[in-house]
């Protein structure tokens, strides 16, 4: 019996691209076509997250961790830092009144770009509002309480349609309960600081403060795998940089 | 009244009192139309406004608390502008217009009459009492009306006078009585106000809706009972209106949305704008997000769409690139929803002092000019008041080495600082010499904290030395 080898054809092989968009368009994994994702500058955590940074249309979460549970600084730093690169206003959605305007400034987001608003419990509510607003930057919440599947998709779906951002900031009551059930956040990241460099690298003993660093753990990502990366925090154009003894030496470890 | 003149007092006593009194004669058409002018003036506190001869009017403030920061605060600025014209006011709110009626003008308070009516069903939180009016709680109208004097339920004068020659001198006295004998000795009069003033029956207040407004009505053939019904009617009432208002070159800042009900009750639900707007699909939005509030009854057989408030608004060119975004749409919605006071921006404002440079100002203000101040790198949460923590530290100008917070003892690798803060001496005696000096540290872990010390170290005016926690990085 003679052997069949089977090769495609070559008239099928342009097939086999456009149909791997298709399905990625239907797991809805990939960001749309003419909205590319925001990406960090920072090839090492780009690369690990599909598109190549962070999907635009779509509902994210950030959480600090141990004793900044409660206050979720470096998240909210980190949260604006990402809108400080994205062109448009932005709507913030407050539930304790502790949040300092000139903060944000040393982020890179300016305070002028900010419409606040003291929500209470209608948090979900006002952040639905903003979401259905196409030409804002994005919308962040500060959330103490739980994140249902349901709010979370209803959320991620009012995010695809206008193209506005959704970050969700976590930020329980009680430094005890992390939240961790499954939404339907295309991302979930935990923001930790980590001891800080000497000011001037070339002169170890000036004392002063460096630039801040942080541990960003990302702990789910929809089309991508978690990891863990030790990056410099927001400088004031809301960049993050690498960690310099890495820059030159070989990748970070991921988890 | 300081004179010792009451009304009802005959004209030669008070000329016998008073030598050298004016007399004028009353003209009551007069007066009447002045109390109507005054019920339509009032329209922009609530929509629905109507006289209440021969010396006050009702006000349905029904929904309408949120958009003045509460009823108190409402009651607050009503009689505050009344003032500015010379007319002294007393005011109530309360749940039913019987029970409005009888505490504004019987309860202890300064003289006038005026008094607002918030149904049954409305929202009401506990709000800190006003000055001039008074707020009644919900469902403590029965409380507040008992030791109220029986002429305070709208009677007839005989039946005032024979009631009192029975010894019947408050409506508490009235309501313990059994209602059959109430009726069938004095009539039903007495018990028809008495259950007014009680909410037992619903006493429509018949508003007065100025001519001279852009308003349109819809009229069914059937009456109106479902939400989506409802919601289509809204757009089908509109449209027009914008059609005219574009027609005018106007644009809405208020609108107030009114319920003809089978049963004669009117309700209405008021949305406001932060800047002047004739979009037919923004408008009809925010007017659909309140039907919920609406109780149709038995059914609604009209609507009304009353413009009270237009402003001019210019046609808009499309501007040639891409332009900022509107976010006044964003903006209305979302104060409509929270109320005006949750919705604002921050502006800088020139002081050194941190908890104080930071000042909210309504979102669609125009920007104030001042920049803001470009300074040490800001933290983001800043705590409110500031945390009293332990912490060790050399004189006059080191950071401290350790600090304790929360009982959590955080060492300190690195620091930076002092940054002096001299405090307003013209904000508050208390600061005359007070200084902080504020350091940022970051800890084993690498968080970092925002501390500061009171006083300089050097001279004990300045300040005692004690540490706090100040802001989150």
């Amino acid at each position: 019996m003679e052997q069949i080898q089977y090769a495609p054809p070559r008239s099928a092989l342009p097939c086999l691209g456009s149909l791997r968009a298709e399905v990625a368009r239907i797991e809805r994994s990939a960001p749309r076509p003419g909205l590319p994702a925001l990406s960090f500058g920072i090839p090492l955590l780009d690369g690990a997250l599909p598109g190549g940074g962070l999907r635009v249309d779509a509902l994210h979460e950030v959480m600090g961790v141990g004793p900044d549970l409660q206050h979720a600084a470096a998240a909210a730093r980190f949260a604006a830092g990402i809108l400080a690169r994205r062109p448009g206003p932005v709507l913030w959605v407050l539930e304790r009144a502790d949040l300092f305007a000139p903060g944000l400034a040393s982020a890179g987001l300016h305070p002028d770009r900010v419409i606040f608003a003291r929500a209470g419990r209608d948090g979900l509510l006002a952040m639905e509002e903003g979401l259905r607003h196409r030409g804002l930057a994005g919308v962040v919440l500060e959330l103490s309480g739980p994140l249902s599947l349901t709010a979370s998709r209803r959320l991620h779906l009012a995010a695809e349609a206008t193209g506005v951002m959704a970050l969700v900031l976590r930020r329980p009551w009680h430094a005890g309960e992390a939240p961790d059930g499954t939404t339907a956040a295309a991302t979930r990241w935990q923001v930790s600081a980590l001891p800080s460099g000497p000011l001037l690298p070339h002169a170890p003993g000036v004392s002063g403060l460096g630039r801040v660093r942080w541990r960003l753990d990302l702990l789910r990502c929809r089309g991508g795998r978690p990891g863990r990366w030790d990056v410099e925090g927001c400088d004031a154009q809301g960049h993050l940089g690498l960690v310099p003894a890495l820059a030159n030496g070989p990748a970070a470890a991921a988890a | 009244m300081a004179l010792g003149l009451r009304p009802g007092m005959a004209l030669a006593h008070a000329t016998a009192l008073v030598p050298g009194l004016v007399v004028l004669d009353g003209q009551p058409g007069a007066d009447a139309d002045a109390l109507r002018r005054l019920a339509a003036w009032c329209h922009r506190y609530a929509p629905l406004t109507a006289p209440d001869p021969p010396d006050g009017v009702w006000l349905d403030v029904t929904g309408c608390a949120h958009l003045f920061r509460g009823e108190a605060a409402l009651l607050d600025a009503l009689a505050e502008r009344f003032m500015r014209d010379g007319l002294h006011v007393r005011s109530a709110i309360a749940d039913t217009p019987g029970a409005a009626h009888a505490v504004a003008r019987h309860r202890a308070k300064p003289p006038g009459a005026q008094d607002a009516a918030a149904p049954a069903g409305a929202d009401r939180a506990a709000a800190p009492p006003s000055r001039d009016g008074t707020v009644v709680p919900p469902g403590a109208h029965r409380d507040a009306l008992a030791p109220l004097p029986i002429v305070a339920l709208r009677l007839a004068a005989e039946l005032v006078s024979t009631l009192r020659r029975l010894g019947l001198e408050r409506v508490a006295h009235l309501e313990r009585l059994p209602r059959a004998a109430l009726v069938r000795r004095f009539g039903p009069q007495v018990a028809l106000r008495l259950d007014q003033a009680h909410g037992r029956v619903h006493e429509p207040i018949l508003p007065l809706v100025p001519e001279e407004l852009l308003q349109h009505r819809v009229t069914f053939l059937e009456p109106l009972l479902t939400a989506e019904a409802l919601s289509v009617a809204v757009q089908h009432l509109v449209a027009p209106l914008c059609a005219r208002m574009e027609g005018a070159g106007l644009g809405a800042r208020r609108l107030d949305l009114l319920f003809e009900r089978v049963d004669g009750g009117v309700q209405a639900i008021r949305i406001g704008t932060g800047r002047p707007s004739r979009d037919a699909k923004h408008l009809s939005r925010m007017l659909e997000e309140r039907l919920e509030e609406v109780d149709p009854g038995l059914g609604v057989e009209a609507m009304r769409l009353v413009i009270p408030l237009a402003e001019p608004l210019g046609w808009r060119q499309d501007a040639a690139g891409p332009a900022t975004p509107d976010v006044s749409a964003l903006v209305d919605r979302l104060s409509n929803r929270l109320g005006a006071a949750q919705v604002f921006r921050a502006e800088p404002v020139e002081s050194d002092v941190p908890e104080r440079s930071v000042r909210l100002v309504p979102a669609l203000a125009r920007h104030g000019g001042i920049g803001w101040p470009s300074r040490w790198p800001a933290p983001v949460r800043l705590l409110h008041p500031p945390q009293p923590v332990e912490a060790l530290a050399a004189l006059p100008d080191s950071a401290p080495a350790a600090f304790t917070w929360r009982r959590h003892r955080h060492r300190i690798r690195h620091a930076d600082g002092p940054e002096r803060i001299h405090a307003e001496w013209w904000v508050r005696d208390k600061e005359m010499w007070a200084v902080r000096d504020y350091f940022r540290v970051e800890d084993g872990d690498g968080a970092r904290f925002w501390l500061f010390r009171r006083g300089d170290g050097v001279d004990p005016a300045t300040g005692a030395l004690e540490w706090f926690l100040h802001g989150l990085f």
